[in-house]
């Protein structure tokens, strides 16, 4: 703890210095600071925050498009898409980033990364005992075969006994999650086998059809949607990786480090965490990509990008129908693919374009309204 | 039991297919069955297909017999004796062709100690797995396939001797390489090819080395001296055309020198260069824009009114004078007439084309460059027996192409110069590198080929030894005598009254999207507007209606706008002419686009 009297001085920065620098500005301070020494301090972060801003008028939007988009042709040339980790495929490279800078919807290869807390992590044999267990397992994988009695109108299910005792389930585990789905039988188990019949009054053969057809696609045990897992050591510790995401079942698992696990499906992470994870998964996920690259891009320009994406509160993609049908300029979208869709659009709203931005002040030749183009000058008109 | 197919169209079974396939082979090698026919026995699907039909095609291969080959040095001799041709080989049965077919059937050795019992067919020449401009590389055996692809086709656009008749003939851009010559360093197919009798290319000194950066990426350095005495000189030639169109009424178009009362004359002095049949004098000297040919047509449209109208003056001028960029001298002059029997004239103009900074030279191996700068003699560096190197390629060329062909043969052509022969760089079959570098160390050279080198400038001593010999190198025809082009100010479309594009049409440079962004990123704002006022206009904009409006000159020049005629303010607006454009576009859409003005200060 630090005494009050230098919180009290740094406190007094509130207006021109961000929490964050604030803050660590305190932690790093010693205890025993005099007075004098905490506000000189105090002063030249000021000034180190204030040299460090971008100024007024510098095209970032820009920059940082050219700085990821460089590198980005680069990456076309000269990579393999795939990576593959162990018997999992990864997209990568710049498949993957058009996927996450058009947020598109369906991923090529959805996945997690679920980490575990402490007792959990350091044996290879209860994680992988755990990545079984949230594998999403349907009720067809136990079965060796389906028999239907038309006579007696019966089905007997015939069951993989192996597998059953590798999954540590028994037969009543798997009555127990096709019970809703067969209403109207009566169902007996016994060793290796399940038989139902239908209740009261024998009914048409295919009834007993359909039953066989919607049991088959019940999950028996696991999480929905993962599809596949593969525990991994990393670094010393050791992970899930899964193929097919489920983020919001995951995380409720008490095993599961909630701080750690990650989806790379950003619609997920915004729906399950919203929208500050999604902006910090957006960074995460495009910087991923480039470091494998092994190019060098300033992450600032990706957070400048993830920040677009997210500053409506919701997610959007670098598209015409995300960011780009955002922008004020009826002729900057006009510019951007289908221009008559937006012209006409315009023409029907009695849209005014103010020529605030870059694009439309370069198509009608006036100074763009940045840089040189920016400062106006005042004068006294007589 | 096999199904048997001739030409695609099933005739019926046979019962033993290997039996039968020979046979029909035997017929064929005795001269029984047309030499045409060749026989594939697929032995998975149980089918013997015979074609001899067009279309196939097939390459020429020696049989095998019980692992000897039937060609035996009897033959070679009477052939070099000229006693049998190549075709009595083929019809005794010694050398067969085979198609892609056949080919499968047959297990071919590449050379004599390869073969084996079980062969059939052997390669008449181990460099028949390439074509023939790709033979013309020597050593093409040391080089990385795709190389050797660009360097045969770097040889097609070589300049050289392309026909002993080009003094006569009209071909569109044909060069003429002064002083070629026959490669020291040579294959077999340039005897075959008769290559020594037009050759394109010279044997140059060739120094691997740098020279202050003038041949990095790729560029050449060329002896300044040596250009001078005639180094890689060529002469462009491009006709000028014209030819008298007839139209509908008789009328016809004529090659003369206008009269002034023509339509269209341009000056007495435009026509200074042309005789009296209207063609230009010959060995006039003439640069872009004089008339080569007087012509003048009839009037575009014969109103019935000009009928009565006796005047020659409705006759329109329609020189061919020389495009923007063209000069040369008038070399050679043809009347003649074309295939529907109009007079057709034509001009044929000479260039003489000395090396220069940005001319493409290149060796046989894909090593191509582009002249960096020229460097009299005495400032190149020159070896310790006093050779001044004619070109200076570039080290850094070598090692990511891998063209391990190009550095043999300026050995190789060391060797050649200094012995006094041709050195024999056939593929597969070439001069050792081994004894080549023997050879050399007899004729008092070092064995590696490198030398001693001094610097002409400063008369120091190199560092390195560098790696210097002959190499026949080759001008390719992309000249930037061609190519080169600037404006300042120039045409302009007339749809966009933007600047033209290309160079024919005397056309600008693009600053494009992504130019126009390094502009913004800096800042750049009223330069990048600068930039971009090639179109820009000056309108007069109706303040109450946002329409862009004229200027009346029956009304003393004054601004109208077109809603509210006299009664409204116009301010005069400056915009580009495209965006302009783009708001009538718009209006003619029935969308009415208004503009918005606000007092800029």
């Amino acid at each position: 703890m630090k005494s009050d009297e230098t919180q009290k001085i740094i406190a007094g920065y509130k207006n021109v210095l961000p929490i964050s620098v604030r803050d660590e500005v305190e932690r790093s301070l010693p205890s025993t600071i005099s007075k004098s020494n905490a506000t000189q301090i105090m002063d030249e972060t000021v000034a180190a925050y204030n040299a460090a801003r971008i100024n007024a008028g510098e095209s970032v939007g820009l920059v940082s498009a050219e700085s990821i988009g460089e590198p980005g042709t680069q990456m076309t040339l000269n990579t393999f898409h795939f990576a593959g980790v162990a018997e999992m495929n990864i997209t990568t490279g710049l498949p993957r980033i058009i996927e996450i800078f058009d947020a598109q919807k369906t991923l090529k290869t959805p996945i997690m990364e679920v980490f575990m807390n402490k007792p959990h992590n350091t044996n290879m044999d209860t994680i992988k005992k755990f990545a079984a267990s949230i594998k999403e397992t349907l009720f067809d994988e136990f079965v060796v075969e389906f028999s239907l009695n038309i006579f007696e109108q019966t089905l007997k299910v015939t069951l993989h006994k192996d597998l059953l005792e590798e999954h540590d389930l028994t037969e009543k585990d798997l009555i127990k999650a096709i019970k809703t789905k067969a209403k109207g039988f009566s169902v007996e188990s016994s060793e290796g086998s399940i038989l139902f019949t239908q209740k009261g009054k024998a009914g048409e053969i295919k009834e007993l059809y359909n039953l066989k057809e919607k049991i088959r696609v019940v999950k028996v045990k696991g999480l929905k949607g993962i599809k596949q897992v593969l525990p991994v050591k990393r670094d010393e510790e050791y992970i899930v990786l899964t193929s097919g995401t489920n983020l919001k079942d995951i995380l409720d698992l008490p095993e599961v480090d909630v701080a750690r696990t990650t989806s790379n499906d950003i619609h997920e992470v915004y729906k399950v965490l919203g929208v500050e994870a999604v902006r910090q998964a957006i960074i995460n996920e495009v910087y991923k990509v480039i470091e494998a690259q092994g190019l060098n891009i300033d992450v600032r320009h990706i957070m400048l990008v993830a920040d677009l994406m997210t500053t409506n509160g919701n997610v959007k993609g670098i598209t015409r129908y995300g960011v780009v049908s955002e922008k004020a300029s009826v002729l900057a979208r006009a510019s951007f693919e289908t221009p008559i869709k937006h012209l006409i659009n315009a023409a029907l709203e009695g849209e005014i374009d103010n020529l605030t931005s870059v694009v439309e002040n370069v198509m009608i030749n006036q100074p763009v309204p940045l840089g040189t183009g920016l400062p106006g000058l005042v004068t006294k008109m007589k | 039991m096999a199904d048997v197919y001739i030409n695609a169209k099933f005739v019926g079974t046979i019962d033993d297919p290997t039996v039968f396939v020979s046979e029909i082979k035997d017929h064929r090698r005795k001269g029984t069955f047309p030499l045409e026919v060749n026989v594939y026995h697929d032995t998975v699907a149980q089918e013997v297909r015979i074609f001899s039909d067009e279309g196939r095609s097939r390459r020429p291969l020696i049989i095998i017999r019980e692992g000897k080959s039937l060609l035996t040095a009897k033959h070679c001799e009477q052939l070099k004796d000229g006693e049998i041709t190549w075709f009595d080989l083929v019809r005794q049965g010694v050398i067969e062709y085979l198609d892609a077919a056949e080919e499968e059937n047959a297990l071919v050795a590449w050379d004599e100690d390869n073969i084996t019992t079980d062969h059939t067919h052997m390669e008449v020449t181990k460099g028949s797995i390439s074509g023939v401009t790709a033979s013309l590389v020597p050593f093409g055996n040391f080089m990385p396939s795709q190389r050797l692809i660009i360097g045969s086709k770097n040889q097609k656009q070589a300049l050289g001797f392309y026909a002993a008749n080009y003094s006569l003939r009209m071909d569109m851009d044909a060069n003429i390489l002064h002083y070629s010559q026959a490669p020291l360093v040579r294959t077999k197919v340039h005897d075959v090819s008769g290559y020594g009798d037009h050759p394109s290319g010279q044997n140059m000194v060739v120094a691997v080395m740098c020279y202050d950066g003038y041949n990095m990426e790729d560029g050449v350095i060329l002896n300044k001296s040596s250009v001078e005495r005639g180094l890689a000189r060529s002469t462009y030639y491009k006709p000028v055309s014209a030819e008298e169109l007839r139209y509908s009424g008789g009328l016809i178009d004529e090659i003369s020198v206008p009269d002034k009362d023509v339509k269209g004359y341009r000056s007495e002095k435009d026509y200074s260069l042309l005789e009296g049949d209207g063609l230009v004098y010959p060995e006039a000297k003439l640069s872009e824009g004089d008339v080569v040919i007087g012509r003048t047509s009839p009037p575009r449209f014969l109103s019935s009114m000009d009928e009565y109208n006796l005047s020659a003056a409705t006759r329109r001028e329609s020189s061919i004078s020389l495009k923007h960029g063209d000069r040369g001298v008038a070399d050679f002059v043809v009347v003649t007439e074309n295939e529907e029997g109009n007079r057709l004239v034509q001009v044929r103009l000479r260039e003489e084309r000395i090396p220069e900074i940005g001319d493409k030279f290149t060796s046989r191996h894909g090593q191509k460059g582009v002249t960096g700068v020229l460097v009299p003699q005495q400032d190149i560096p020159f070896s310790v027996s006093g050779i001044v190197p004619d070109l200076i390629f570039t080290p850094h060329g070598i090692s990511s192409r891998m063209t391990v062909s190009h550095l043999i043969e300026l050995l190789g052509g060391k060797v050649g110069a200094l012995g006094g022969r041709y050195v024999d760089g056939t593929l597969f079959e070439s001069e050792t590198e081994e004894d080549l570098r023997t050879e050399l160390q007899k004729l008092g050279f070092r064995e590696d080929g490198t030398e001693v080198f001094h610097d002409g400038r400063t008369g120091r001593q190199m560092l390195a030894r560098i790696y210097v010999g002959s190499m026949y190198y080759l001008r390719l025809r992309h000249m930037v005598a061609n190519k080169i082009q600037a404006r300042a100010r120039g045409p302009i479309q007339l749809l966009t009254r933007q600047p033209t594009e290309g160079k024919a049409k005397e056309g600008g440079l693009r600053l494009g999207e992504m130019e126009k962004d390094t502009l913004i990123a800096h800042g750049a704002s009223l330069l990048l507007k600068e930039r971009f006022d090639a179109d820009k206009v000056v309108v007069p904009v109706c303040e109450k209606s946002g329409l862009m409006g004229f200027y009346d000159f029956r009304r003393n020049g004054k601004a109208i706008s077109p809603m509210f005629g006299e009664n409204s303010d116009l301010s005069n607006i400056e915009i580009s002419y495209a965006f302009k454009l783009m708001l009538d576009e718009v209006r003619s859409l029935g969308i009415y686009a208004k503009l918005v003005l606000n007092n800029k200060y």
